[in-house]
């Protein structure tokens, strides 16, 4: 198997997936001409040509609303955020149309549509551009929300996405792209809404994605050392949210800790917190930990910004408080 | 035009009002719910134009969409029931009176998000174009939305990528509450589409076949890849922006004024003029027309509730 970025993973899942059906197409700001912002598509406005890589006017909200309104009449778009900072400006488009569309209409319309978007922070751009708002897609019901940590999952998740008959956010956290992985040659599929356990262990739960899986795995190697055996179980989607191997492992467990970018308050720390004490109260042994960025926004000034962040330091703390 | 054309005209005129007028009454009577928008005194604009359409043409518009659902051919039984929440509705009961759709007749809705529904018009006439067909959309709005940031980006989009889209204005003189003079810096609204390179043409509301003879144009334009064109249609609602609506920024004397003009009575004028018919006769098309409705709302008065299930229905298509 060859050792690919998430990037090239990306790209691999998209060139399948345009070649395999034509209703298949790209649309968003600078993802022809240009090659896509995080480069991507590169490549691909001259392969498919100007038909099915559609540069568009920096204009968000008729790119999510296009969007909606090209998969309810058949084709199945996937219409990129260059980041999903700038997903803000078509929160309408998004929340009250992708996901709304097919209830608001007694089940009349399907919208088969993915919106990429990178996102997370990290990368001293300042306030406006480091948001890791995944939680607040993921809070309603109608949208999918998927967010992978490995180039694997990646391609399959993707392929994945563009296939399901339903509104899926992908999002991609920008500094995945570089992070390599296994990856096997040709199709397969990653379902949405399956949780996976990413290392097996018997003393605290740590349960993450994105890049906070990253981060967490590198704290379970560092943890092994010292004697402590983490199991990591990966949600890989948000919406709908997988709780069963987190339940599974914490049944063995008795500990979590959770892992994750976006700010602590309303996070999906607090939701898994909550979800595991609603279901598995019986076996809880300590507080459940939350490691999240802090409630301030991301500065631009390179350690002022990473003290706000999620590392492992942090992960390991957290886990040493319990265990 | 033939005669059966346009008494067909009038008798759906006739029935949006009609409809809407045991709307009101049934609202009143508390079996209606929410907010409920009277396309009353517009009639002739949904009637007019989306007669000129052809079948394989998709209608989409905001939440006034009573008319429109009527005129593409909706079952009335259906519609009804949608206004009473009833799981026989159009949309099962879960969309109420702004979110009627019909796909099978290609009728995208009902939308209440002032201006969105501009978007979702663009994205399907791009899927029309990406599929090589020579389809149309016809995109119903008011006045007070060609303010909103959706209604920019739209044109804009629809002209960068020739996109086969009718742009319909129905400038019926206010959103909600305030004047066309007080909402937008361009009161001559269809000089908003020269902005993005648009054709525009400004048309009488209240005369079916000039809204008739203005869309065949504008959509003949289209197919003839002139790309996407802008219609303001001039109107004026009769009632209220919803129901409760206290009417206190217009004048009695205006509305009176423009009731003078109702889109029904200027074609009924014109039937019995060039001897179409006789009074007895459209008097006839709208004693049917309430048979017709009296039925309706039995339908829908009758029609169980949707099931405490359907609550978590339609939220997927693959759960
Ligand atoms: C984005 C948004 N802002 C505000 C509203 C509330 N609202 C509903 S209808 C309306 C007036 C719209 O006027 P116009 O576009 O002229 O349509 P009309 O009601 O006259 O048919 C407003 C402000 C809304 N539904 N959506
Ligand atoms: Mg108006």
């Amino acid at each position: 198997m060859a050792r690919i970025t998430m990037r090239q993973a990306l790209t691999d899942a998209l060139r399948e997936e345009m070649h395999r059906d034509e209703r298949v197409f790209i649309m968003g700001e600078e993802v022809g001409v240009w090659g896509g912002t995080y480069a991507v598509t590169r490549g691909f406005y001259d392969e498919f040509g100007p038909r099915r890589v559609r540069d568009t006017p920096i204009s968000e909200m008729v790119i999510g609303g296009a969007a909606v309104g090209a998969a309810m009449a058949g084709l199945r778009p996937i219409a990129e955020f260059m980041t999903i900072n700038f997903a803000f400006v078509a929160f309408d488009a998004i929340i009250n149309h992708a996901a709304k569309m097919r209830y608001m209409f007694g089940g009349q319309m399907r919208v088969p549509l993915v919106l990429r978007a990178p996102g997370g922070g990290g990368r001293q751009l300042g306030a406006t551009h480091s948001h890791t708002p995944d939680v607040i897609f993921a809070h309603f019901p109608g949208l999918k929300v998927v967010s992978p940590s490995t180039p694997y999952d990646a391609k399959g998740m993707l392929k994945a996405a563009i296939r399901t008959d339903d509104p899926v956010l992908f999002i991609e956290h920008a500094t995945l792209y570089q992070v390599r992985g296994e990856v096997p040659e040709g199709d397969y599929v990653v379902p949405i809404g399956v949780s996976d356990v990413k290392r097996e262990g018997t003393d605290v739960t740590i349960v993450a994605y994105a890049q906070g899986l990253q981060v967490a795995l590198a704290a379970a190697e560092k943890l092994a050392k010292e004697g402590i055996e983490a199991e990591v179980v990966d949600l890989r989607t948000l919406r709908p949210l997988d709780m069963a191997p987190v339940l599974k492992s914490f049944q063995k467990t008795f500990k979590a800790v959770v892992v994750e970018e976006g700010h602590r308050s309303y996070g999906i720390g607090a939701e898994i917190a909550a979800r595991i004490q609603e279901e598995g109260f019986d076996y809880l042994d300590a507080p459940i930990k939350r490691v999240a960025q802090e409630e301030a926004p991301l500065p631009y000034s390179r350690e002022l910004e990473q003290s706000a962040l999620i590392n492992v330091d942090k992960v390991i703390a957290a886990v040493k408080e319990i265990v | 035009m033939d005669k059966e054309t346009i008494l067909d005209w009038y008798r759906q005129m006739v029935l949006i009002r009609r409809f809407e007028q045991r709307c009101s009454e049934l609202y009143q009577a508390g079996k209606i719910g929410g907010f409920l928008h009277l396309y009353i005194g517009q009639e002739a604009v949904a009637v007019g134009s989306i007669n000129a359409k052809q079948e394989n043409d998709h209608v989409i518009t905001a939440y006034r969409d009573h008319g429109h659902a009527l005129v593409i051919g909706s079952d009335t039984n259906a519609v009804m029931a949608e206004m009473l929440g009833k799981s026989t509705g159009v949309s099962k009961g879960k969309g109420g009176s702004m979110h009627l759709a019909d796909v099978e007749r290609r009728f995208w809705g009902g939308h209440a998000v002032v201006g969105a529904h501009l978007s979702l018009a663009t994205g399907i006439a791009l899927a029309e174009q990406y599929q090589g067909t020579d389809a149309a959309v016809l995109c119903y709005f008011g006045d007070g939305a060609t303010n909103i940031g959706y209604f920019h980006e739209s044109l804009n989009l629809s002209g960068v990528w020739d996109l086969p889209v009718l742009w319909i204005c129905e400038n019926n003189q206010y959103g909600m509450g305030t004047a066309v003079e007080r909402h937008t810096a361009a009161t001559n609204i269809m000089q908003k589409a020269s902005g993005y390179d648009i054709p525009a043409a400004q048309v009488d509301g209240m005369d079916v076949f000039a809204v008739h003879e203005a869309t065949q144009k504008a959509l003949a334009a289209i197919r003839n890849g002139e790309g996407p064109q802008f219609l303001e249609i001039m109107t004026y609602r009769f009632e209220g922006h919803s129901m409760g609506d206290p009417l206190r920024y217009r004048t009695k004397e205006e509305v009176e004024k423009w009731r003078e003009d109702d889109p029904i009575g200027i074609l009924e004028r014109h039937i019995l003029a060039e001897n179409l018919a006789s009074k007895d006769e459209l008097e006839a098309i709208d004693t049917a027309v309430e048979t017709h409705l009296d039925e309706a709302v039995n339908f829908a008065e009758s029609s169980p509730l949707p099931a405490p299930e359907e609550l978590f229905t339609d939220i997927y298509v693959e759960n």
